[in-house]
């Protein structure tokens, strides 16, 4: 018998592995990236569930403007990636001290 | 065990195994495509949850569109594997440990029986159906977001575009612009001179 807490652990656990993702792979762009768009894949889990066990449609409609800004987010991120790598001629986070910070 | 929780386990089991793969991937080529199988499984999950609409969208939009891009861009980069993988085992007890720590609370928390989370069951199925559920709330009550949400596309269209487009540089194209612009004085320059003497 399934119930709201399997559907909740589960995205607990997604989550919790894009922010180790994070911790793991931080000389790594690409990677990082992708371990965001774990973590809003484990959220919009929790939205699907809940707007399910309420019975309430309006969770569903959250998801999906996440699912929007995230496809921007995803598409302008990639973009200053590849200017990066055009400029740079690298993504090494080392070689990323151009503002001295 | 019924059906559906069979469904879930093997869903989520996938899941869990792809997401851990896609952070430890040696390759980033590798990374994404494990990103993929994570993705389908969480639309299989969705799906189990009558998400259909959603579970379909993240199925077209994200693997065909979002993760197709990002196989694009890496591919495209020329990535020094060994420098990447750089402190990977230095930051590893660390990051196991907050990540264990964070999984334990709230498994703990979610399935602590005094939210009566694990009492609570699946109430039956919406006898209408999800696609025409969720498109009545968009153009209702979430019309002005969803129009608010086509212009946050449009935006990241135009930044990638702006970002990556490049000028080419020596092009003969005329500017309609400066033609306009040009006054007489620009081109044309008339020089007093004394007449010369007839020999």
């Amino acid at each position: 018998m399934l119930t709201l807490s399997h559907y909740l652990i589960l995205a607990a656990l997604v989550f919790a592995i894009g922010i180790v993702g994070i911790f793991l792979n931080r000389k790594n762009l690409i990677v990082l990236l992708m371990s965001i768009e774990l973590m809003l894949l484990a959220v919009n889990t929790n939205f699907v569930a809940f707007s399910r066990f309420m019975n309430d449609v309006d969770g569903q409609v959250f998801v999906f403007f996440i699912l929007v800004v995230a496809a921007a987010e995803a598409a302008i991120g990639l973009a200053i990636l590849v200017v990066l790598f055009r400029n740079l001629k690298t993504i090494h986070v080392d070689d990323l001290d151009q503002l001295k910070g | 065990m019924d059906f559906k929780s069979f469904v879930f386990y093997f869903f989520s089991t996938i899941l869990v195994l792809a997401s851990l793969r896609v952070i430890t991937a040696r390759n980033p080529v590798h990374a994404v495509l494990f990103l993929v199988l994570a993705f389908v499984s969480g639309g299989g999950i969705w799906l189990l949850l009558d998400a259909e609409f959603l579970a379909m969208t993240l199925i077209l939009v994200y693997v065909g569109a979002v993760m197709v891009l990002f196989l694009f861009v890496v591919m495209m980069l020329d990535i020094n594997l060994d420098r990447l993988r750089e402190g990977f085992w230095s930051y590893l007890p660390l990051g196991a440990t907050v990540g264990a720590l964070m999984a334990l609370e709230m498994g703990v928390i979610l399935g602590g029986s005094y939210l009566n989370l694990f009492e609570s069951s699946v109430p039956s199925a919406a006898s209408e159906s999800n696609v025409k559920a969720i498109g009545r709330l968009i153009y209702t009550d979430y019309v002005y977001p969803f129009e608010l949400a086509s212009v946050i596309l449009l935006v990241g269209i135009v930044a990638a575009i702006a970002l990556t487009g490049r000028k080419r540089k020596p092009t003969k194209a005329i500017d309609p612009a400066r033609q306009v612009l040009v006054k007489a004085s620009d081109r044309l320059r008339i020089i007093s001179m004394p007449a010369e003497k007839k020999e």
